[in-house]
């Protein structure tokens, strides 16, 4: 199935958000992420499928001012 | 003489500097010159994750812990309302429910000059949302007024542009802002060196926000210590209340008693 990852296209065989956290190997750290431009709690992310074409940001802090 | 603490909507603080995390050269120096600022407030930019990056990576938020320090998420890089909203919602989410933010919405790219419509429309909305918002203006006193009666909790507008180091450039519009604000007033952006953090308190500003004075100096920890000192002599020389100023000499010494007269 292909996404947007980030704003990168990309093809996924998962098919909620917590099995591509999972995938992407960022499951116990701090991000957050978007579902297009809907913010999805970590609470809902099992709950959440993948559907073609979705827009997904994933987000965590850096440094600024 | 013991200060008052700094109270920011719900929260309160006894350091006056807040510092930013950008542009130093690694996440050691982040953390040294942080904890040598003294600052409780430590504001962060909010990007994309680095996807394939090595999952053992240092984390930012490691060094500064949200458990240590008030994060103070920012919307830097943000020119329209609605990119401002969806960063503070995303930075919501990231800490755990944690609403209070830094609101920048930025004109153009040569200046980061706030985008005063966008910034008053994202305002709106977040604070309607439940954000404390701590919002980045410019020196204009009718426009720090409407963003307090907004419900904002701090107004923080530019000594001079972001980045510049060219110092406070307007100390005038800035004791105006002071005068009539309720809320604290902190100079964000344009302290160049530690006397510049030192004026703005001395204005009676409440506190000073600064990244790039700190991290682009050449030796980033000492410059923060430095900052810290200076933001602390500038609230004491503030409450201690300046001598007033005179055209012409008046001596110091006894004027009578002379022996060579």
């Amino acid at each position: 199935m292909h996404i947007y990852l980030n704003g990168e296209s990309k093809d996924t065989s998962c098919t909620n958000l917590l099995a591509l956290i999972q995938e992407l190997e960022l499951e116990g750290k701090r991000f957050a992420v978007e579902k297009n431009e809907m913010i999805i709690s970590k609470s809902k992310l099992a709950q959440t499928p993948i559907c073609a074409e979705d827009q997904i940001e994933i987000i965590h802090a850096v440094g600024g001012g | 003489m013991e200060d008052t603490p700094l109270i920011i909507g719900s929260r309160r603080f006894n350091s006056r500097l807040l510092v930013g995390t950008g542009k130093y050269k690694d996440l050691t120096e982040t953390d040294l010159a942080i904890q040598a600022s003294g600052a409780e407030i430590v504001t962060v930019a909010i990007r994309r994750v680095n996807i394939g990056q090595h999952p053992d990576q240092p984390n930012l938020l490691s060094v500064v812990p949200p458990e240590k320090y008030t994060i103070l998420p920012n919307t830097a890089g943000c020119f329209d309302a609605n990119s401002a909203v969806r960063t503070c919602m995303l930075a919501r989410e990231l800490l755990d429910g944690h609403n209070l933010v830094k609101l920048e919405v930025l004109g153009d790219e040569k200046t980061l000059y706030p985008n005063i419509t966008e910034t008053l429309k994202a305002a709106r909305t977040l604070i309607d949302d439940g954000f404390e918002i701590m919002v980045y203006t410019s020196d204009d006193p009718i426009v720090a007024q409407e963003l307090e009666s907004m419900g904002c909790v701090a107004i923080m507008p530019l000594g001079s542009l972001i980045g510049s180091g060219l110092g406070i450039l307007n100390p005038h519009t800035i004791s105006i802002i002071k005068e009539n604000a309720k809320v604290p007033v902190l100079v964000d952006a344009g302290v160049g060196t530690a006397s510049d953090a030192a004026i703005a308190m001395e204005l009676g500003c409440d506190g000073v926000l600064m990244n790039t004075a700190i991290a682009a100096a050449q030796n980033p920890v000492l410059m923060a210590s430095a900052m810290k000192k200076a933001v602390e002599a500038g609230r004491e020389a503030f409450l201690a209340g300046r001598m007033p100023r005179k055209r012409m000499a008046n001596a110091s010494s006894p004027e009578t008693g002379y022996f060579f007269k």
